[in-house]
């Protein structure tokens, strides 16, 4: 919903400390979380996290989460599923290339990345390609997953 | 001009040290010229006679011919044609490849097989949406973005592997280029934009048609204060409006070109309108060409190819320098 998107955007600040905060305390509960088994508890988080983001950020599920990094604006709403930036087609009045009736999730994620200081943005993080796999499945799992590796 | 080790017309010039590629774009650059690039128009045709007959239209004038992926979303003949016939004939092609038509699969095999044939640059784009072409109806592909592609081709060349790591027995020798546009919202972020394409492997960068200098510079200045002006060559794009209607008509239904109305304007002033917008173009690489980075011009003169060469010419943009043309035959 287009609304409670915008909303989202406007409290960037608080939602990413949000959701900073969410993360934070699964990677405390990690060991527990890793006895029951990531595979066990893969659906039903996947679930949650399908309703609470796309109630928040219209989210799409891709199962590789970036609201952090892009101004708390889901960038799967992209027609063309932009994950670095915006393409050149964004009209004069921040509308849409494709949908000019939306503004463009860029400007949002702009928007929203003002209200968090520099690097904490996460607008320069290169992003990889979608691993189109994922898709549906939970993006906090693979983040801790993704964590645990990086640390080694 | 032609270099000291030029080879015959369609086989590759060595890659001098600190090069990456075997073409001639990338040691005009280096060199220190001022290069020029244009966009040639792909037929809708599938005879070859089409392709060269357009391209001696910039014989002599330009460094470096870009050709079109499906621009627009409308379909032509391909980039990797146009390129496969042209190379053949010793030209400087800069491979346009989009997101949009292709996944992660195939465009890594059209960078092999680009390279194979002497492609020597390859320009990797967003794409635009397929609702503004002839088959709106189409499928969307956008598997990667123009950033994830040219971390991807920068992978084939440098680490000489597939984006999946199995090895690659000899890498693509490609100079890689990426567009910008300084003139769409949101403003502010699009010089971080370049920072990111930089980061993931751009060495070239060409813009969208520049008809507002006063924010090309303002852009210009920050991407100084980034300090990428050492890392990437900038070639800002002009092109010659037709007339006052025909820029109202781009203005309104090209997505991310922004005509000011004091262009509009002055065409509509003007007693010979598409002379005018011939000035005006010359005028746009003259101011341009004064900017600090700025390393070259792209032209994309749609419809108007033919008149490259007087552009050039009257812009005085290359000095004395003609660049190469193919030998008679």
């Amino acid at each position: 919903m287009k609304a409670v998107r915008d909303w989202s955007v406007r409290h960037a600040r608080g939602l990413h400390g949000l959701y900073g905060g969410v993360e934070a305390v699964l990677s405390l509960l990690d060991p527990l979380l890793r006895r029951i088994g990531h595979e066990r508890l893969d659906k039903p988080l996947a679930k949650v996290e399908g309703v609470v983001k796309g109630f928040l950020f219209d989210s799409k599920s891709c199962g590789q989460c970036t609201l952090g990094s892009t101004g708390m604006a889901c960038p799967m709403n992209c027609p063309k599923t932009l994950r670095n930036g915006p393409c050149g087609g964004v009209r004069q009045n921040g509308g849409c290339e494709v949908k000019p009736e939306m503004t463009c999730v860029w400007v949002r994620a702009w928007e929203g990345s003002q209200q968090l200081e520099g690097p904490e943005s996460g607008l320069q993080v290169i992003q990889l390609p979608v691993d189109h796999r994922r898709q549906g499945r939970s993006s906090w799992l693979h983040a801790l997953r993704q964590k645990r590796e990086t640390r080694g | 001009m032609s270099f000291a080790d030029e080879p015959a017309a369609g086989e590759n010039l060595p890659i001098l040290p600190g090069h990456v590629s075997p073409g001639r774009f990338e040691r005009v650059l280096r060199a220190g010229h001022f290069a020029v690039t244009a966009e040639i128009a792909p037929p809708d045709s599938a005879d070859p006679a089409d392709v060269y007959a357009r391209a001696m239209d910039f014989d002599g004038y330009v460094d470096a011919i870009n050709a079109t992926d499906g621009s627009g979303a409308n379909c032509h003949m391909s980039s990797m044609g146009i390129c496969a016939l042209l190379t053949r004939r010793g030209y400087a092609m800069i491979l346009q490849m989009s997101c949009r038509d292709r996944n992660r699969i195939a465009m890594q095999g059209d960078m092999l097989g680009a390279s194979a044939m002497g492609v020597a640059n390859v320009l990797c784009l967003t794409g635009d949406g397929v609702q503004s072409g002839d088959h709106p109806e189409a499928k969307p592909v956008f598997d990667m973005d123009s950033i994830s592609a040219l971390g991807m081709v920068r992978q084939m060349r440098d680490e000489s592997a597939f984006l999946s790591g199995r090895a690659l027995s000899t890498p693509p020798r490609l100079f890689l280029g990426a567009a910008a546009n300084p003139f769409a919202p949101p403003l502010d972020f699009r010089p971080q934009r370049l920072a990111k394409k930089v980061a993931a492997g751009a060495q070239f960068v060409q813009t969208q048609y520049c008809f507002d200098v006063v924010r090309l510079k303002t852009y210009m200045a920050r991407v100084r204060d980034l300090g990428l002006l050492e890392k990437v060559f900038i070639l800002p794009g002009v092109g010659p409006l037709a007339s006052a209607k025909s820029a109202e008509w781009i203005r309104k239904n090209v997505a991310g070109v922004h005509i000011p109305d004091a262009v509009i304007q002055r065409l509509a002033g003007a007693k010979d309108q598409k002379q005018e917008g011939v000035d005006l173009c010359v005028e746009l690489m003259q101011e341009i060409k004064e900017i600090e980075g700025v390393s070259g011009i792209h032209l994309m003169a749609y419809r108007q190819e033919h008149r490259i060469g007087e552009i050039v010419i009257k812009s005085k943009v290359l000095g004395t320098r003609v660049p190469w043309s193919p030998p008679a035959s």
